[in-house]
């Protein structure tokens, strides 16, 4: 571009890499094979494909409040830079469901009610900024749930879906650095000040109870799991457990003694988070029908 | 006085200063206040937009969104580091910041009401910060001018993509096209007030400009503004709210109507709509953060121990 007029670049043509960190909204998945194997249920598909995406784009959501409102500069980034690469997962995995049922990603993700969200509780819990939870909470839920997730695409990578299987390679690069991320700083904490210390205790009882739910597989989930689809959450628990008790042990850490809360979350049954969560998401695509953006 | 010489010379013949020359105090108090004026900007700035991630009506406008607010918070990095290379801190400039000793655009003291402001925020702030902000890719200070060519590139990429979400508005239903008039009535005027006061009045733009610091007053920037606006506004279906905008054959440019100076004065003084409200902000999300700040620090002084 020229130095001189500042409207010179209205008419360039696309360029990425004007973006400071990129922005994950690209086809990443242009080239893959979309054709639907007819050995595969497309019901369940869809389901499951709304379940991983739903788990990401709620969890962008939360992640995002910290914009502006991290404690450095260097974290407004990072955080914003984990929403974008969860928000890019959400829309290549509701645009899925969306071929299979005849309708897009944002009719998905505007229109559909709290019960018909998916999404696992961990996701759509209050962990900071809010008044639920601060700093140490969000990188708790953030080192549990990227360690989950990471597992979790680590197998999908095998998925007889060439979609998932593409979604997943390109999310465990993504998932890699957001689990690094959430245990230096689960270290720092653990490892910096009483104070640090105590609120990271306290941000692991938080999360701790919603433990369970992602080991819990959903009766679709079992049936692609068959089909070489899915993947069963259950097979994930030992490799979660194993990362979560080495990344606690360096820091000095214990599991927290807590009880389990129930979850529901893939079945459309939430928590009282979800319903004002989903107002503040939705609220200008609704009050506008008919609307272009 | 060889050191004063060989500054001036190397000023004067459009070269760099680098960290490590001679440089007259008087030039780095003001590159450093200048410099820091613009990181505290994209800092402040990142408020009124972050207003709309949550709220973005489509998942495409969400992550341009986030990924626009994302890169002014990188803005303001490399332009506290910039500081920093003239000795200068990022912890007291923030402190300066938030204690209301040291100035950001009065721009982002404006409330942003609906979606559309998000658009025009793209179109014509960021448009007036590029006009503002370009001519500094020369500037005579090479850490300013190689963090503005950046800065630049990446500025020219948001106006584009708020443009584009107001010509997509434009195509939409009523409701969205009154939405977009709206949002551009409320944020014209402002925008032709960042290009700061006229240039009577204008305190330190004579000697900038020798430093090379600053290398067009403000009216012609303004003018340059108004003259690059009107045809996009025309363009995308839209009047600016300003009946005297007329072309003027005889100067070669848009005449236009009168700045209301007393409300520019208003909001640089803190009696500005959101002015109270953004310092407030950003006083909260450090003093909310410090703790973390502190631990991380104590964290990395015990591993140098062990180590």
């Amino acid at each position: 571009m020229s130095f001189d007029n500042a409207y010179e670049s209205l008419v360039e043509g696309h360029e990425e890499k004007h973006w400071a960190f990129g922005t994950g909204f690209t086809h990443a998945l242009s080239g893959v094979d979309r054709a639907i194997s007819s050995t595969v249920d497309r019901d369940d598909l869809a389901a499951y494909c709304l379940m991983l995406g739903d788990d990401a784009l709620v969890y962008a959501q939360r992640l995002a409040e910290w914009c502006a409102k991290a404690p450095e500069l260097e974290e407004d980034v990072a955080l914003a830079n984990i929403a974008l690469d969860l928000l890019g997962q959400a829309r290549m995995l509701l645009s899925r469901a969306g071929e299979i049922q005849g309708t897009d990603e944002d009719a998905l993700a505007y229109l559909r009610d709290s019960s018909e969200f998916r999404n696992v509780h961990l996701a759509e819990i209050d962990c900071g900024p809010g008044p639920g939870g601060d700093f140490a909470t969000t990188m708790a839920r953030l080192l549990v749930f990227s360690a989950w997730r990471l597992a979790l695409l680590h197998r999908l990578t095998g998925s007889a879906d060439p979609v998932l299987a593409a979604v997943a390679a390109k999310g465990v690069k993504e998932l890699t650095y957001h689990r690094d991320h959430a245990a230096q700083w689960v270290l720092r904490l653990a490892g910096g000040t009483d104070y640090s210390r105590e609120r990271m205790v306290a941000g692991l009882a938080v999360v701790w109870p919603h433990l369970d739910e992602l080991f819990t597989a959903h009766p679709i989930e079992h049936r692609l799991a068959e089909a070489g689809v899915a993947v069963d959450p259950a097979e994930l628990r030992s490799e979660v457990d194993s990362v979560l008790d080495t990344v606690l042990g360096a820091a000095g850490l214990t599991r927290p003694d807590v009880a389990s809360v129930p979850g529901g979350g893939r079945g459309g049954v939430h928590t009282e988070a979800m319903a004002p969560l989903l107002a503040e998401m939705q609220v200008v695509a609704r009050a506008l029908p008919g609307g272009v953006w | 006085m060889d050191l004063e010489r060989e500054f001036e010379r190397v000023v004067a013949a459009d070269h760099r200063i680098e960290p490590r020359d001679w440089m007259p105090d008087g030039y780095r108090k003001t590159l450093i206040r200048q410099i820091a004026q613009h990181a505290h900007s994209e800092i402040i700035g990142m408020q009124p937009e972050g207003n709309w991630i949550s709220r973005a009506p489509s998942l495409r406008r969400k992550a341009i969104l986030l990924a626009k607010v994302q890169d002014e918070a990188g803005h303001g990095l490399y332009l506290y580091a910039a500081t920093e290379t003239l000795g200068a801190d990022r912890e007291d400039l923030t402190t300066k910041l938030i204690e209301g000793r040291q100035k950001y655009s009065s721009i982002f003291n404006y409330p942003t009401l609906t979606f559309a402001d998000v658009g025009v925020i793209g179109w014509l702030v960021d448009g007036a910060a590029i006009c503002n902000q370009v001519p500094l890719c020369r500037t005579s200070y090479g850490p300013y001018a190689r963090a503005m060519i950046r800065v630049c590139k990446e500025e020219s990429f948001h106006q584009r993509q708020g443009y584009e979400l107001l010509m997509t508005m434009m195509r939409g239903t009523d409701a969205q096209k009154a939405m977009v008039q709206d949002a551009v009535n409320r944020w014209w005027w402002p925008s032709l007030m960042m290009f700061g006061p006229p240039d009577a009045e204008s305190s330190n733009t004579e000697q900038s400009m020798v430093w090379r610091i600053k290398r067009h007053t403000n009216d012609e920037l303004r003018q340059r503004f108004v003259d690059m606006s009107v045809p996009q506004a025309e363009k995308l279906g839209v009047t600016l709210p300003d009946p005297k905008i007329a072309w003027n054959a005889e100067r070669g440019h848009h005449d236009f109507g009168d700045i209301d100076w007393d409300e520019f004065w208003q909001v640089v003084k803190g009696d500005g709509p959101c002015n109270a409200e953004r310092i407030e902000n950003r006083r909260k999300a450090h003093e909310d953060g410090a703790w973390v700040r502190e631990a991380a620090a104590a964290y990395a002084a015990k591993k140098e121990r062990v180590a």
